[in-house]
């Protein structure tokens, strides 16, 4: 299985990837790769480089050094828009979504399907919500495109939330810690989901400080410390401690 | 991909909510409603006068003279912002539309030649084309109230003044305009088009007051802007969460710009139409509006932290005003009592909002 990956061509590829804030070195020398239908765990500390890395691929920021390849060619990004455009997603931590609204207007926000009734341009209320059941049963989440937001449960959430980057055939979703303020039966479902999205052959990076989560999902993991990357190992070829001892410094690099 | 037309998920765990616990019966809106059915019946015992054609024409039309603001505002209030500059602005924009229509019709002032001539008795003044002095000063008085509100948008939006702050310096500086420009003086709308003006402003039409006709008309489109077109979605969405409007790309500094724009315009034309009522725009006109306006907003069930809020709520708080004002007036209570009321009951209708979603 990991063969027939490598000789596919990696949806994501960084090289040499440095980030500078004024005197500050957040990033520095990353190289990475990520393919098709595989899931990457990035891991590391507070202050590691994790989150600079997502913004830089989500076009938050622009990288001080190196280049970024999307399915083949370099891209730029100015704004996260950009990187939206050409199919990398991003399941914020905190969701991104509006409470007061619809699960379904949630999915659709800020591309909303309309239809013309002459000079205007009026939201097709019903095909929206058809789609998002469509996206929820994909899911296997039991969410009701209706229901408001705010009555939802922590796993409706990450399923909205989630549904959002399905809408555009996104081919890399990043989760930014989705799995940090959820119950354990919750747990369960978010990484179900990231198994549909897998099947699917949406290549996903998961960003996550919980060990048991990596391990379940996972195909490889990757460790940052100080900014760089001091591990990316096949997940058979690792264990929880070597990995821990890799995040707090105890092993140099592995 | 393709699913079969029935449900593909069964929902085992997730019930659906009651149908009383769903949509307007579940908001502010709703029981506001039904308190304003409850003093429309205590009324009717109250006093034989409220339920005469007079009197319902009398309240209609004197809901309506802030409740077109109050629409206005209700799109601000749901982005999450305040405008307290409406009550100003009534007064700015009415003040401009009748000096520039006294303006044009003066014989021998600035430009007034394009739009008036003399009749042969040298007394007379005619207009060139009917209507065309009405409209230009109804524009005109618009046109500040649009250049207000882009100042406004600008600086909450693209600067990130905080809205409160920022309306309240409009609120001073276009009243402080509204002396400059008139001295301190009222103007009236004067002219051959005055007549057309105050048919327009405070006639009646198959006995309906023309302001509740404007009023009714602006609600409905209020509310196929605010629940069928994106622009109405991205206004929810701001005041639920404008991280996640943003993120999710909707364009949220134009989407400020345009709401705050909406507000003075409706303000602006609210004032245009109270002057006609008046018949004249004192330079002290609707002092202090913003407040009447901003608490029917919020008794009809907007939300000053944003995200709810629509045009029935908007009218619904306006008549409660209008019939509890009306009402004491008939009861024959002091109107001073009518304020410390409407106090009263902008803390109630909140409080049972408040009572009612941690109930759920």
């Amino acid at each position: 299985m990991v063969g027939s990956e490598a000789t596919r061509q990696p949806v994501l590829q960084l090289t040499g990837i440095g980030k500078e804030f004024g005197a500050i070195r957040a990033l520095h020398g990353v190289d990475m790769q990520v393919s098709p239908g595989e899931v990457v765990g990035l891991m590391g500390d507070n202050g590691a480089g994790k989150s600079t890395l997502v913004k830089i691929i989500a076009g938050n920021f622009r990288p001080s050094h190196g280049e970024i390849r999307f399915a083949g060619s370099a891209v730029q990004f100015s704004r996260p828009v950009d990187a939206r455009a050409i199919g990398i997603e991003v399941v914020y931590q905190d969701l991104a979504l509006a409470d007061n609204l619809t699960a379904a207007a949630n999915v659709f926000l800020g591309r909303e399907l309309k239809r013309r009734f002459g000079p205007l341009a009026l939201l097709d209320h019903k095909a929206m919500a058809a789609r998002a059941l469509e996206l929820f049963g994909e899911l296997r989440s039991e969410t009701r495109p209706d229901d408001l937001v705010k009555q939802m449960s922590g796993g409706q959430r990450q399923a909205v939330a989630i549904a959002r980057t399905r809408l555009s055939n996104a081919r890399l979703v990043m989760m930014d810690e989705p799995t940090a303020a959820i119950s354990v039966r919750q747990v369960e479902q978010v990484l179900g989901l990231i198994h549909r999205l897998k099947e699917q052959g949406v290549a996903v990076m998961l960003i996550s400080h919980r060990m048991p989560d990596v391990f379940a999902v996972c195909d490889r993991v990757i460790v940052m410390r100080r900014g760089e990357k001091r591990a990316d190992k096949p997940i058979h070829e690792t264990s929880p401690e070597e990995v821990t001892a890799l995040i707090t410094g105890a092993k140099e690099a592995a | 991909m393709a699913m079969p037309m029935e449900s593909p998920i069964s929902f085992t765990n997730i019930g659906k909510a009651k149908w009383w616990q769903r949509g307007i019966f579940a908001s502010q809106t709703g029981y506001v409603l039904i308190a304003l059915a409850v003093l429309l019946v205590i009324m009717h015992f109250a006093s034989p006068y409220f339920f005469t054609e007079g009197n319902m024409q009398n309240v209609a039309k004197n809901f309506s003279f802030i409740a077109i603001a109050t629409l206005g505002v209700t799109f601000v209030i749901i982005t999450g912002g305040i405008d307290l500059s409406v009550g100003s602005m009534m007064c700015f924009s009415a003040m401009i539309t009748s000096m520039v229509m006294t303006e044009l019709s003066t014989p021998g002032s600035y430009g007034a030649s394009l739009f008036v001539h003399m009749a042969a008795d040298g007394k007379t003044v005619l207009a060139n084309v009917p209507g065309l002095i009405l409209l230009v000063s109804v524009a005109a008085g618009l046109g500040v109230a649009l250049i207000a509100g882009l100042v406004n948008g600008f600086c909450i939006a693209v600067l990130g003044l905080s809205p409160f702050v920022t309306t309240l310096g409009m609120l001073s500086i276009v009243r402080g305009l509204g002396y400059v420009v008139s001295n301190g003086r009222g103007s009236f709308p004067g002219g051959p088009d005055a007549d057309y003006f105050y048919a327009l402003t405070s006639g009646d039409v198959l006995g309906l007051p023309v302001p509740f006709i404007y009023l009714v008309v602006l609600a409905l489109a209020m509310a196929v802007v605010l629940h069928h077109t994106s622009f109405g979605r991205h206004v929810f969405a701001l005041g639920g969460n404008e991280k996640a409007a943003e993120l999710t790309g909707i364009p949220v500094v134009r989407v400020k710009i345009e709401v705050y724009v909406i507000c003075a315009l409706a303000a602006g034309l609210q004032g245009i139409i109270i002057s006609g009522w008046l018949g004249s725009a004192p330079a002290n006109m609707a002092t202090s509006y913003e407040l009447n306006v901003i608490a029917a907003a919020v008794i009809g069930g907007a939300n000053l932290a944003g995200g709810i809020g629509g045009p029935l709520g908007a009218i619904v708080g306006c008549v409660l005003l209008e019939v509890i004002r009306n009402g004491l007036v008939l009861a024959q209570v002091s109107s001073y009592w009518q304020q410390t009321l409407v106090g009263v009951i902008i803390i109630l209708a909140v409080l049972v909002d408040r009572v009612r979603s941690r109930m759920i």
